[in-house]
């Protein structure tokens, strides 16, 4: 089963780089293969690079791949309440992360960097908090003691993945601002991984989306917004429900997701596509990605052409603007 | 936490109540203690009559158990129907026995069960792994007192062979003076590891299989991919976040396995004729006595609910989400 | 694009050219997955299927299966099969190792242990299944209604399995077999069902509360449904899954305790045969004979590993949330 198959792309210093997709996209698997995350049997990375600061972490040996997590990259992962280990105090298991990797540290001079993370990202009480254990944390605080956690040693590349889609909706603008927050302290490159439009509107600069383990579109977050080139982003766009106008029903987009394991040839997306409408192109030849409207804008699809001058229903994206 | 270990011990009296008296009228009504007497042609009816109301055994089942508590808290379990033959001292001298010998049972079968548990998981699907469920699954099968009686047969067999006596087939100690000091501990290994070996088989086999599939559960848990990716060293993440996790459930698999551990008792020390708990049941059951059988059962019972208690404890203390109750 | 265009729902295509190789023969995937990609016939299975094509792929059950009923066959035809019968004294053949003549050996008596061992597993045979279904049938009853009701009956079952955890099986056994005298087989299987039910009741119990919330048995009712026939109907049949795998242990844990009872002299009187009784007059006749010992334990070792693996071949079998079908 392939979950992921010829992605690439890169990511600059400071900037927000949103994946966008459904679950089982690949968006997550992308990453956590990167950081080395997911175990080798069963998984198997089959081809490719992944530069970071000149080196190829997919060649680098394991040892130096664990020097480089949790220090120069770094991960905020889905849900709080099963990502940290519940018998440690919350202090101990951020202090942990900065002896780790700069272990000359004596203990309560990272204790006390710990307190000054958990401060940082907004925690009250923070001297109080470290000594508890993560069960006293609520959800929010949780998702921000994680991210101290990723922050604490100045990574220069951030990944998070979904870091709201546990929370409820109004924490979710809570740890936006910590996202927002972290990223000004630190200057690190963040690779938002998310499904959650309204978050890639507030904080990205550019975007990909991903769909069935390809990359379908890729481009800065106005242009996605104003005028997607890809049906499937079209189709997200459209999905979402809009407070003004008069429209009465949501759009979805019909059908499912392919099965990884059987997969269709030709475009992945053909059979749920408005765009298609059978064409035998998009059922038998798998479209490449390609610029369309200049040059730092990518497709994958045979006709994006036709797409020209149809705006995005989306409210004005936010925050990214410089 | 005080507060929590107080709370358990006030639960725990009302139940040790409740179980005295059904241990009393449970073994009162399944038998009648003087049956063997009444078999006998040479004991007229009326001395049988004379022999239950100086017993008090005519009186009701209510008055009956006033009168073993009594006896029990005051006179220390009184003595034996036939004989007065004190009991608490037979009793206490063979709790020490027995209790020897179920705690290194114990203690060697977690060591044993957590070590080949937790070899397993981390190298699953090896050979050792199967070679680990296989024995295990065969323990499961093997009733304690034939791998007893295995045991014995093998250590005969080596004797006759080789005319070396490596472990005693029988016995507590050695009958000719087992010596003082170091030499007692030795000789008290070689008679107690027969019989240690066969009860800690089921045991380790059970604590493998669960450390197995709870640490397979720890290490696919998100908080282990959290400290991998906050670049710990592997060791670290399997000592300090995987093990220690995993273990907190065992500590109430062992406290279930107790109770069974006297079961355990009981047969291997039948087996191997050693002067403790089982032994004394055994006996005491034959007697038909229903007295030490009854102060058996509350000790036992006792021992339990104590070390359950203790285990409720411990798990407290390794699991912070259990302590504030 | 019209609005007309943009809300039509994508075509159902036929099945795209080439794609016939790609779907694996036997993967049970979500069946309308498939019918929307491709418009493929799909072939309803009933559980019943996959269940027994699960176990039957389970070579280790089902090679078990096969041996116990060797074994069992061998016990109840013991009259037929055995050499000797299990009295029979050899003056001629006194404590013999095994031979060709006796192939698991005499005892002191010259008694051919090879016949009295398959005697001895027509009683462990009935011992064990006569248990399994009287606890079955008892565990059934009370564990549902515990489950189904609550209450009173759920609170004693509960206080009556913590008592069991409390004082050790064994003993409790001991006391209570002790007393009620000299043993048949059919009174040894009412007093270890008595003593064993409750494992089946907490089983069936647990299945029966959280069945009760479901959303069927609130439709059953609002139907007009009574009690009983919601039991009957759609509790019970959802529950046999656990339930035959508990039988099926309850059987093996029966043998097993038989053969404890009847080793420590508390169990089936003799002359009845009893594997447990020959395993203790092996050890009083001397350890140097090892044969005595051996084979009964090797039996009884046998019967119970097929037993276990038995069960966990149907537990895989009949457990609703596997669906991958192990080689």
């Amino acid at each position: 089963m392939q979950a992921v198959d010829g992605i690439t792309y890169d990511v600059f210093p400071g900037e927000t780089l949103g994946i966008v997709g459904e679950s089982g996209s690949g968006k997550s698997v992308s990453t956590m293969s990167l950081l080395g995350l997911i175990p080798q049997p069963p998984g198997r990375i089959v081809r490719g690079e992944a530069l970071f600061q000149g080196k190829d972490l997919l060649k680098v040996s394991k040892k130096q791949l664990r020097q480089i997590r949790g220090k120069d990259l770094a991960m905020v992962f889905q849900d709080p309440m099963t990502s940290l280990n519940p018998v440690l105090k919350v202090g101990y298991q951020i202090a942990e992360a900065i002896r780790a990797h700069h272990p000359e540290t004596k203990e309560n001079a990272a204790e006390r960097r710990a307190v000054e993370l958990l401060k940082l990202v907004g925690v009250p009480n923070p001297d109080r908090r470290a000594s508890q254990y993560p069960h006293e944390f609520s959800g929010g605080m949780r998702q921000r003691a994680m991210i101290a956690m990723a922050i604490a040693n100045e990574p220069s590349v951030l990944i998070a993945d979904e870091p709201t889609t546990a929370l409820d909706v109004t924490i979710q603008a809570q740890i936006l601002e910590v996202l927002k927050k972290a990223q000004e302290e630190t200057h690190a490159a963040t690779i938002l991984i998310t499904h959650d439009l309204g978050l890639i509107a507030e904080l990205a600069d550019r975007v990909i989306v991903m769909y069935a383990g390809k990359i379908v579109e890729l481009g800065d977050v106005n242009t996605i917004f104003r005028s997607p080139r890809h049906p499937y982003t079209v189709g997200l766009m459209d999905s979402l429900p809009r407070l003004e106008g008069g429209e009465e029903w949501l759009r979805p987009i019909p059908g499912q997701p392919p099965s990884l394991i059987s997969r269709p040839p030709g475009c992945p997306f053909h059979p749920r596509c408005f765009l298609s409408q059978g064409r035998v192109r998009c059922r038998e030849e798998e479209p490449e990605l390609r610029p369309v409207d200049g040059s730092v804008h990518l497709t994958a699809c045979h006709f994006a052409e036709e797409l020209e001058g149809r705006a995005g229903h989306f409210v004005e994206p936010v925050g990214a603007e410089a | 936490m005080l507060t929590f270990i107080i709370r358990r011990i006030l639960y725990s009296i009302p139940v040790l109540v409740a179980t005295s008296f059904l241990i009393f009228t449970f073994v009162s009504i399944t038998g009648d203690p003087l049956g063997r007497l009444r078999a006998r042609p040479d004991i007229t009816a009326q001395q049988i009559q004379s022999i239950a109301h100086s017993k008090n055994l005519d009186k009701p089942v209510i008055i009956r158990y006033g009168y073993w508590v009594r006896d029990a808290v005051t006179k220390q379990f009184g003595t034996t129907l036939f004989g007065n033959r004190k009991i608490w001292p037979d009793l206490k001298r063979v709790i020490g026995h027995t209790l020897q010998f179920i705690l290194s049972a114990i203690i060697i079968s977690v060591l044993l069960g957590v070590a080949i548990g937790v070899y397993s998981a981390l190298r699953q699907y090896s050979l050792f792994d199967y070679a680990a469920t296989t024995i295990s699954f065969i323990g499961f099968a093997t009733p304690v007192f034939w791998l007893a009686l295995m045991l014995q047969v093998l250590m005969v067999q080596i004797f006759l062979k080789w005319h070396v006596r490596i472990f005693y087939t029988s016995g507590l100690s050695s009958p000719t003076g087992a010596g003082h000091g170091f030499h007692f501990l030795i000789d008290r290994i070689q008679h107690l590891a027969l019989p240690v070996i066969a009860l800690c088989a089921l045991s380790t086999a059970v604590y493998s299989r669960f450390m197995r599939a709870s640490m397979l559960e720890v290490l696919n848990s998100d908080y282990v991919r959290t400290a991998r990716a906050k670049g710990l060293v592997e060791r670290r993440v399997i000592m300090r976040h995987a093990f220690r996790n995993a273990l907190i459930p065992l500590v109430t698999v062992v406290a279930i396995d107790f109770g069974g551990l006297f079961a355990g008792a009981i047969v291997t020390e039948t087996i191997f004729t050693l002067d403790g708990m089982g032994y004394y049941f055994i006996n005491s059951l034959f007697a038909s006595d229903p007295y030490p059988v009854m102060a058996w059962l509350m000790v036992v019972a006792t021992m339990v609910i104590l070390f359950n208690l203790i285990a409720d404890i411990l798990y407290g203390v390794f699991d912070p989400r259990i302590r504030y109750d | 694009m019209t609005e007309q265009q943009f809300h039509e729902p994508s075509p159902l295509a036929v099945a795209p050219p080439g794609s016939e190789g790609l779907i694996e023969p036997g993967l049970p995937a979500d069946p309308s997955e498939l019918t929307y990609a491709y418009g493929l016939e799909i072939e309803a299975r009933s559980q019943w299927d996959y269940a027994r094509r699960r176990f039957f792929r389970h070579r280790l059950a089902l090679g078990s299966l096969i041996l116990l009923l060797a074994i069992f066959g061998c016990g109840l035809f013991a009259n037929f099969i055995a050499p000797y019968t299990y009295q029979q004294i050899n003056l001629n053949a006194l404590s013999q190792k095994p031979s060709s003549k006796h192939i698991f050996g005499t005892d002191s008596a010259g008694r051919d242990s090879f016949s009295r061992v398959l005697y001895g597993i027509r009683t462990s045979a009935r011992v064990g299944v006569l248990v399994g279904v009287l606890s079955t049938l008892i565990g059934t009853i009370i564990g549902g209604l515990a489950g189904f009701y609550g209450g009173w009956i759920d609170n004693l079952l509960m206080r009556l399995t913590d008592l069991f955890l409390t004082l050790p099986l064994l003993a409790v056994l001991l006391v209570a077999a002790k007393y009620l005298g000299h043993s048949t087989p059919l009174k040894l299987a009412l007093l270890l069902a008595a003593l064993i039910w409750t494992q089946i009741a907490r089983v069936v119990r647990g299945s029966f509360l959280s069945l009760r919330e479901k959303e069927y048995v609130e439709a059953a009712r609002a139907a007009g449904a009574g009690d009983l026939r919601i039991m009957l109907r759609h509790m019970i049949p959802n529950t046999v899954g656990p339930i035959v795998v508990s039988a099926t242990l309850t059987i093996g844990t029966a043998i097993l305790l038989e053969a404890v009872l009847s080793f420590l002299g508390f169990g089936i009187e003799p002359p009845t045969p009893a594997l447990g009784a020959l395993l203790s007059e092996g050890q009083d006749q001397g350890l140097d004979k090892w044969w005595l010992v051996t084979f009964p334990g090797v039996v009884i070792v046998v019967i119970v590993l097929c037993i276990n693996f038995i069960g966990d071949g149907l537990r895989d079998a009949l457990d609703p949330t596997q669906r991958r079908v192990r080689a």
